[in-house]
């Protein structure tokens, strides 16, 4: 085996590897996070206190 | 009462307005040399002639404006959607010195013509070292920031962000491997063609990574943030990051077609530069369509014009490069002033307009203002803008196909039909109007000077304080 055999296998699981992300990103059980996740910039309204009553339990 | 913490904001001011300052002066280094090449006698020492002034121009373009805008943005969103204030402070301070240390650095010695004669790598050792240690510290105080986030998700425009600070320290230092003979000299660790090959996979990426990676960064949070909706697809977006992560890194021997550079090697180069037309569509689709059901909100709204232009100027250029990878195309536009429209395209259309959108939304919040100044003077910003970059991209297309046609033309006999100089006479008309077209781009970044000071002038420096994660 040389090292043109390696270089081919690379490419082949880095192919793989990136079709693995591909379909988990497209599955259903990360649709709930990806929600959230998405929605990031957008919680921006309430100021937390760091040691407040809110910035513990909430 | 008790206090409050509050976001970093004091290092994002400081890159914000550096951000419109360096882009002024970028941007007039341009014209100058746009202006010496219609006439040369312009060139009145040899510190202000053309090839001293061209690496300056786009040093000072790419590093000083592109660069304090990433440092801002990234900055600014990494802190708000962690929600927790930026990991070592003064090590952020020491990125905003830093890095201004090396723009005037390079501002004294690419006029002195010290230079390693690498395209867009062109600072000598010394400087390349500095870079590499704000680079290191960016890396650290933009990671550590991550680290402390008090959400559970790593927003995706982070993702953006952190892929383009470790990709271009990786990239500078391979690159800038050289072999110190004097203080202001080096020799490249490299030769020949693999030296070639290293400067082009360097070459590539700065414009995959810094110029494209991290601008992209800036859309996945600032338009959703001006649209005041989340962004289309997330789960796009995902694919997105790893597609270009997994592609951009082989495109770089497009710039090296019909070289020294063994044929599968340039073949390889052009059929990622292919495929990478489907990951940057995908992006541009993901960003414009976050307007999708607010598109009423273009209308009169000049910051949201300018993020979705340079969406379309982003479709644009990532579908002209893929084009002008392919080795028959290239044999064409290659050389040519094409290629200076094609970057310009990606660099005014794109890179500019998007950081000139995300500056806009920063400045009053940073200054504690509402809104800018006068948002008559963004939308005329905006304008001017415009024209200026469709005149420069349109007679460089003009341009650059008659110089390679002028060239490739041949007499009966096998003798060339024009001599060098003929095609340079047939530019001039071409080279005025993109003269006038940066003119505009320069003028509206003049405009947006005025603005800024104006807000920043009524206002006062606020930092904003830290926000409770929604689900924690």
């Amino acid at each position: 085996m040389d090292i043109n055999d390696l270089r081919s296998l690379f490419t082949v699981l880095t192919f793989a590897l990136f079709a693995g992300i591909v379909w988990w990103a497209y599955s259903g059980q990360r649709r709930k996070a990806f929600e959230e996740a998405a929605q990031l910039p957008l919680d921006d309204d309430t100021p937390f206190i760091p040691d407040g009553p809110r910035g513990r339990d909430k | 009462m008790q206090s409050q913490a509050t976001y970093n904001y004091g290092v994002v001011r400081q890159f914000a307005v550096m951000t419109v300052i360096w882009g002024v002066v970028g941007m007039l280094v341009g014209v100058i040399i746009a202006a010496q090449l219609i006439w040369p006698e312009l060139s009145v020492v040899e510190w202000l002639s053309y090839g001293r002034l061209r690496p300056l121009h786009t040093n000072a373009v790419i590093f000083a404006f592109g660069g304090c805008s990433l440092f801002a943005t990234s900055y600014y969103c990494v802190q708000r959607t962690s929600h927790t204030p930026l990991f070592a402070p003064a090590l952020a301070s020491f990125t905003f010195w830093g890095w201004q240390l090396v723009i005037v650095l390079a501002a004294l010695s690419l006029p002195l013509g010290l230079t390693s004669g690498k395209e867009y790598a062109e600072l000598e050792w010394p400087i390349d070292l500095l870079i590499a240690v704000v680079w290191v510290s960016y890396a650290v105080v933009f990671f550590g920031t991550i680290f402390r986030r008090r959400t559970p998700h790593i927003y995706v425009a982070n993702w953006f962000f952190g892929g383009f600070i470790l990709t271009v320290a990786i990239l500078h230092i391979v690159n800038s491997c050289e072999i110190p003979a004097t203080l202001f000299k080096s020799y490249s660790c490299y030769a020949g063609v693999q030296d070639a090959m290293v400067q082009w996979w360097y070459g590539h990426n700065a414009v995959g990574f810094f110029l494209t990676a991290g601008f992209l960064g800036m859309m996945y949070y600032f338009v959703p943030k001006q649209a005041g909706r989340p962004v289309y697809s997330y789960r796009l977006s995902v694919v997105h990051f790893w597609a270009l992560i997994f592609t951009y890194m082989w495109a770089g021997p497009h710039h090296l077609h019909y070289t020294a550079l063994p044929d599968w090697t340039q073949s390889i180069g052009m059929i990622f530069s292919l495929i990478l037309l489907a990951p940057s569509w995908g992006g541009m689709i993901n960003g414009i369509m976050t307007l999708s059901g607010a598109w009423h909100k273009l209308r009169d709204d000049p910051i949201l014009k300018f993020m979705i232009t340079s969406l379309s100027f982003y479709g644009m250029s990532t579908f002209e490069g893929p084009m002008m990878s392919i080795k028959t195309v290239n044999a064409l536009s290659h050389y040519t002033d094409w290629t200076v429209g094609h970057v310009h395209s990606g660099a005014l259309g794109w890179v500019a307009m998007i950081a000139i959108g995300c500056t806009y939304y920063m400045l009053p919040r940073i200054f504690g203002k509402n809104e800018m100044h006068s948002v008559k003077l963004i939308n005329l910003h905006f304008w001017v803008a415009t024209i200026g970059v469709v005149l420069y991209i349109a007679s460089m297309w003009i341009a650059g196909v008659m110089q390679g046609l002028m060239w490739r033309a041949t007499n009966a006999d096998g003798t060339l039909t024009y001599s060098f100089v003929e095609s340079v006479k047939a530019t001039y008309p071409f080279w005025t109007i993109r003269l006038v077209g940066g003119l505009l781009f320069l003028v509206g970044m003049l405009i947006m000077t005025y603005n800024m000071f104006k807000t920043i002038a009524g206002g006062k420096a606020v930092n904003a304080p830290v926000l409770e994660p929604a689900h924690a």
